[in-house]
């Protein structure tokens, strides 16, 4: 893991500047532009996009796979059911199930790193063995395991999610931690006495933000793609949930009648993954932290 | 990469005179030994993973044969049968014996051998993934190169840009926008790669082209920017630049001295390449109809047939442990450093 801490200094002072010389700095690059409207577009899509949708997401508005006309834009899906207005209710899991598994994924993993890289010693030991042991694990076959004894639901793919991308984020924090732990505000930190905790809160935590936002973009793009598959595999949200990546799998068969079933849901979950790279990428770049691609990562 | 100069001196430090002499005359040894046997350790680790996580909920094998509606009695009756009411470590120990003499056990969904099911799903994956990899590991080492060369040009750009774009589209889409294009569109390929039972692969190849498709297009976004990484620091090396100030010319500069060193790392994304092809190949299966190993996981996964789950599991994560232990021996030869540094 090459993400290194060099930028740490610009990242405080960034969040001085007036907000709206940030954001014209942000758009310089036009990877990063493509990737800010093509979120703001999902993101409003996946808020509003329910409010637009011109029938109910279960409601059978007309025959199946019927191709686009009026009334329905995208045609119908493999039970007669308004394509569109699935597309503009089935967003809403696929980034709520990703956000909640990467946050969840932040908590587990950012807490052992701080934990291992600042008590170090005995305790780092255990911990960093613990996750070597995970990351020797394929990690998709954790969760399928996963689901196969709690059978599947949308907590599966959150809690799976989030327990696979701990290791490699309590691998970055660690690292972090560790370039911290010997500089002069924290060993002042530590000679007043103040409790471990609030050291890890008040003096590192702060100071590895730009660390952990570089760090976020990929793990979220991986989340979104991670819960697609799982949704699309039957392992998590089940039908008749309106969710892009089960539409997908279930308008399949109609590929040939009414294509929109599919294609829609794909671009969408596409665009949005895509988005988050680029914007993600954008951000990591410009801060010197090397974007490199990481081979222990899945 | 293996840290194997770092943990050998740590270790070799704190023993006695004569195993130390022998550690110290052979340090390859040592590390080969060292390497199988955590990996051995870890194939145990794993087999508690696999086995508990099947086992989490107390009656889950007894109600997945039964169903949903399955009464209480008929539930005790079934888990009394298959012995599921034994202490959950007689019941690993069982399984992992049976299982290390290749005795899967019985399907809970068709009641046929495990192993015979499994078979010809595997045989059917390595075909998949071999021919997969046949095609991803040169085309992404030359893309790799030419642009890791031309590092900031206008060719390493298109690739920069296809790869962040690619990387973020997950396997299943790709493979469903191919079927909508090439197949529906085009009929240029069979939309499903679905086989007659017994069928091996290998002898369709036609149903193969657009899975196999799926699995480049996939990968080669990732891989190039490995092989590019490697190849942009071995050029901008100490030792590049000694040789060019000798008066070396460029393209001996770059045959004799980068890319050896920038393609020994290729070991090491060969063996990722085959990881994700394991994870890779299950939504590409499904997408198709590919009777795979993969396919077959998710089946049973979704049927809860555990015993099938338990095999196919077993066996992914054994090869995945022992792809990692080749990988990290052959770099291990590969690169002298590594080796004889105490």
């Amino acid at each position: 893991m090459s993400a290194s801490v060099s930028g740490r200094a610009s990242g405080l002072l960034s969040r001085a500047r007036p907000p709206l010389r940030a954001v014209r700095r942000e758009l310089r690059s036009g990877e990063a532009a493509v990737g800010w409207i093509g979120l703001t577009a999902i993101v409003l899509l996946v808020i509003v996009g329910p409010a637009f949708a011109p029938a109910a997401p279960s409601d059978i508005v007309a025959l199946p796979y019927a191709t686009p006309g009026a009334g329905h834009l995208l045609g119908t899906d493999f039970i007669g059911r308004d394509v569109l207005s699935r597309v503009l209710n089935g967003g809403r899991s696929v980034v709520l199930l990703a956000l909640a598994a990467t946050v969840l994924a932040y908590l587990l993993g950012g807490t052992i790193g701080l934990v291992a890289g600042f008590v170090r010693g005995r305790t780092d030991g255990v911990l960093m063995r613990a996750v070597d042991v995970f990351l020797a694990f394929p990690h998709m076959l954790f969760i399928l395991l996963l689901a196969t004894g709690v059978g599947a639901s949308w907590w599966v793919v959150v809690v799976g999610i989030g327990i696979i991308q701990s290791p490699q984020i309590s691998r970055v924090f660690r690292a972090a931690t560790l370039q911290l732990t010997g500089r002069g505000f924290v060993e002042a930190a530590v000679a007043r006495g103040e409790a471990t905790a609030r050291i890890l809160r008040r003096e590192i935590l702060p100071n590895i933000v730009t660390t952990f936002v570089a760090d976020a973009g990929p793990r979220f793009t991986f989340s979104i793609l991670t819960v697609a598959a799982l949704n699309f595999l039957g392992v998590g949200l089940r039908p008749p949930a309106p969710d892009w990546a089960v539409m997908i799998s279930e308008n399949r068969p109609g590929l040939q009648v009414n294509v929109w079933g599919v294609i829609a849901p794909a671009l969408l979950i596409a665009i949005l993954a895509v988005s988050i790279n680029l914007v993600g990428d954008a951000y990591a770049r410009r801060r010197g932290i090397s974007t490199d691609v990481d081979p222990a990562q899945p | 990469m293996p840290a194997v100069a770092a943990e050998d001196s740590a270790t070799v430090g704190g023993r006695p005179g004569a195993v130390r002499r022998a550690v110290r005359a052979h340090p390859l040894a040592v590390y080969v030994v060292r390497r199988i046997v955590t990996g051995a350790g870890l194939a145990v680790v794993v087999s508690f993973l696999v086995f508990g996580a099947t086992q989490i909920l107390p009656g889950n094998a007894a109600s997945s044969i039964l169903g949903d509606k399955a009464t209480p009695q008929a539930v005790a009756l079934v888990t009394k049968e298959l012995g599921l009411d034994r202490p959950i470590a007689v019941q690993y120990k069982d399984w992992i014996v049976s299982f290390a003499h290749g005795d899967l056990g019985n399907s809970f969904g068709s009641g046929f051998s495990v192993s015979k099911l499994i078979g010809i799903r595997a045989q059917n994956t390595i075909t998949l993934a071999l021919l997969a990899l046949v095609l991803i590991i040169p085309v992404s080492i030359v893309i790799g190169v030419i642009t890791g060369l031309r590092a900031g040009g206008a060719l390493d750009h298109v690739f920069s840009v296809y790869s962040l774009v690619n990387i973020a589209i997950p396997e299943f889409v790709i493979g469903t926008l191919l079927i909508a294009v090439l197949a529906v569109r085009f009929h240029v390929f069979p939309a499903v790669s679905i086989l007659p039972p017994d069928d091996p692969a290998i002898s369709h190849p036609d149903l193969l082209v657009l899975p196999v498709l799926t699995l480049f297009i996939g990968a080669i976004a990732y891989n190039n920017r490995l092989v590019r990484a490697g190849v942009t620091e071995a050029m901008r090396s100490e030792y590049v630049k000694m040789a060019r100030l000798n008066g070396l010319s460029e393209s001996r500069v770059v045959w004799r001295h980068a890319l050896p060193n920038a393609l020994a790392p290729a070991v090491q994304i060969f063996a990722s390449t085959v990881q994700w092809l394991l994870g890779g190949t299950i939504a590409v299966e499904v997408v198709f109809g590919f009777p795979g190993l993969g396919q077959g996981l998710v089946e049973a996964v979704n049927t809860r047939d555990i015993p099938v789950v338990q095999a196919i599991a077993m066996y992914i994560a054994l090869v995945y442990i022992g792809i990692n232990i080749v990988a990290d021996l052959i770099t291990v030869l590969l690169i002298p450093k590594l080796r004889t540094a105490q």
